[in-house]
């Protein structure tokens, strides 16, 4: 049982887990032969932070009441979220390799029903955010201390829905709601920039009445700095702004919107596997380009 | 049949769109964000301005179409089937179907052969959606010449359609006579005992099975509903009056698809044939290969088969 809130966490340890939980994605996708590798390293960071320090739950009893929820909003990235969840205990790390096969309890997007410590179905983007408001009114109706924690791609941050949603968040003064925000800058077509702007990101929710911290994704650190400020805020709900890189971990898929939706075959896999290090800080490919 | 050269609904719906945007301006193409997985990418090999990824806003994309479509433009919306008619359906509704705008809703990815994706991915009631919608012209290309033949053939039908496309592959099976005309189903093969009715690539399954019951000797006819609304009305009444039994078969729900539009037909008919609908029983698909997954709900050819002898 984790009861959260650690604000003396061995940072050393949650980056050494990283690179596990990278390990287990990788081996999920290349198994499945299909997948999306680029938007569910980009969380690893916040997700390890998240599940081994802040969040209060329990592996070995996923409906426990008193659990705080998390919603991935952006379900093409539930392998990140798998990975986290074997990671934890929810489930033995062997199925991570029935990713996406017939009958496995890892369907190819998140199912409520087939995956222990999995909240919402999602796949279908821009529904999350809704679904985390209502859990956040509704424990706050029955007086409860969980909060809920939403994932929100950036991409996905075009679709209307997340903004009604935005609102509500914002009218109700859920301050037991933060929402993490993959800003990779990537989505599907290329970048999102490029495709629908959603730039400026923070001034748009600050308008929105939300208080807003943007954060170096990929430090745990950071991460933890944040959910704390997060946490402190009263009278509004929290976004954190996340500065990620999409295929974050494997030099080869970093920033590549070609790896939004592949599997590794066994040579990349083989490769990626390799290249495996803590990213926090520069990664070694960057700190190789540094030295060249 | 592995030596044939497959392609997939989608591929054909590509080459569609180019030959009619080299042949017309007012065509124009949306997507959200998926333009190279439906194809609709391709329009920019003819005039890059007639492109437009509306990102990922399935419902803004729906309205803006319809503004365009007002402008005289022939608009073609792109995304997975599932959320093309799933999201956007009240703007389908209200902007193009009441109107009549000239928008065609193309849902690629359909069906339980998106495969691996899963329950949420799978479109397999947007036959359904879109069949109930006045106005609406529904066409589902069973290979990707006829996916090709379709787009291209609802250019010339004026007013809203959905044309529901696939990525599964097969070869270029399905004849060049009787040829393709919206509207008219194309009798494939003639028997006497038991009708097998079909849509989508699943009726390449479908004409395997013939062949097998066929040497069962069980005569049996085929015929590819490809248009599910206008439905070949005239066609299904004397396919009921010729046979003493029809099978649909379709990779969608067997509520609301070419099923059930066979039965509101055969329902009202005095005598007639009696109906087995195959298809996704009241279900959501899951995670698996496409042809796990056909195999799962009997719409392979062994399933198809074995369904017809239980009947006897
Ligand atoms: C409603 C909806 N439309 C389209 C898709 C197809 N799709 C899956 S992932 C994706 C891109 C997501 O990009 P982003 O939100 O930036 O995610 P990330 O970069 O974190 O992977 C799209 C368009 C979908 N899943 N749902
Ligand atoms: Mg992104």
């Amino acid at each position: 049982m984790y009861q959260g809130k650690n604000e003396t966490p061995d940072i050393k340890k949650l980056e050494e887990l990283t690179v596990s939980i990278r390990r287990g994605i990788l081996s999920a996708l290349h198994a499945a032969g299909s997948g999306h590798p680029g938007g569910s390293l980009s969380m690893v960071e916040f997700l390890t932070a998240l599940y081994f320090a802040e969040l209060r739950h329990d592996p070995k009893n996923p409906d426990w009441e008193k659990r705080d929820r998390v919603f991935l909003s952006k379900g093409h990235a539930g392998p990140g979220l798998y990975s986290v969840l074997a990671e934890a205990g929810y489930f033995p790390k062997e199925e991570l390799v029935t990713l996406r096969k017939l009958h496995s309890i890892l369907q190819g997007h998140p199912h409520r029903e087939k995956t222990p410590g999995i909240e919402i179905s999602s796949g279908s983007l821009g529904q999350g955010l809704g679904a985390a408001n209502g859990a956040a009114l509704g424990l706050r109706l029955d007086g409860s201390d969980s909060r809920v924690f939403c994932i929100l791609g950036d991409g996905e941050l075009q679709e209307g829905s997340i903004w009604e949603a935005i609102m509500t968040s914002a009218h109700r003064k859920l301050d037991n709601l933060v929402a993490w925000v993959d800003y990779n800058n990537l989505q599907i077509d290329g970048t999102v920039e490029d495709v629908k702007g959603i730039a400026p990101l923070a001034d748009k929710f600050k308008a929105f009445n939300w208080n807003v911290i943007e954060v170096d994704g990929h430090s745990i650190e950071a991460q933890l700095k944040a959910l704390k400020k997060a946490r402190e805020t009263k009278g509004k709900p929290t976004v954190l702004i996340a500065k990620t890189v999409k295929g974050k971990g494997v030099c080869f898929m970093e920033n590549k919107a070609e790896w939004h939706g592949v599997a590794p075959n066994t040579e990349q896999y083989e490769a990626a596997i390799k290249g495996l290090c803590i990213v926090n800080g520069p990664s070694k490919q960057q700190a190789e380009n540094a030295e060249a | 049949m592995s030596a044939l050269k497959t392609r997939e609904a989608r591929d054909g719906y590509g080459e569609g769109l180019v030959k009619l945007a080299k042949a017309h301006k007012d065509v124009i193409a949306m997507d959200c964000d998926l333009g190279r997985s439906t194809r609709s990418f391709r329009i920019t090999e003819v005039d890059k301005n007639r492109f437009f990824d509306m990102g990922i806003a399935e419902q803004d994309m729906l309205s803006t179409a319809a503004g365009m479509a007002k402008m005289g433009k022939t608009v073609f919306v792109n995304s997975f089937g599932v959320f093309v008619t799933g999201r956007a359906f009240d703007q389908i509704r209200q902007q193009v179907s009441l109107p009549k705008a000239n928008v065609k809703v193309c849902g690629s990815s359909s069906g339980l052969t998106q495969g691996a994706d899963g329950a949420t991915h799978q479109s397999v009631v947007d036959v359904a959606l879109m069949r109930n919608l006045p106005n609406m012209t529904v066409v589902v290309p069973a290979d990707a010449k006829q996916a090709e033949e379709a787009v291209i053939a609802l250019y010339d039908v004026k007013g809203p359609a959905y044309l529901r496309l696939s990525k599964h592959p097969t070869p270029d099976y399905i004849p060049e006579t009787p040829a393709f005309k919206i509207g008219k189903a194309q009798v494939l093969r003639t028997g006497s005992d038991i009708c097998l009715c079909g849509c989508g690539p699943v009726m390449y399954n479908v004409l395997a099975a013939a062949d097998v019951l066929e040497k069962a000797g069980i005569k049996t006819g085929v015929v590819n509903f490809h248009t599910i609304k206008p439905l070949d009305v005239e066609t299904v009444k004397s396919l009921a009056g010729k046979y003493k039994r029809i099978v649909s078969i379709e990779e969608h729900s067997i509520l609301g698809g070419l099923g059930s539009a066979l039965a509101e037909v055969i329902a009202g008919l005095e005598k007639g044939a009696t109906l087995l609908r195959l298809g996704v029983p009241d279900t959501f698909g899951e995670s698996g290969s496409g042809e796990e997954l056909l195999a799962k709900y009997g719409l392979d050819t062994d399933g198809i088969v074995k369904s017809v002898k239980n009947l006897k």
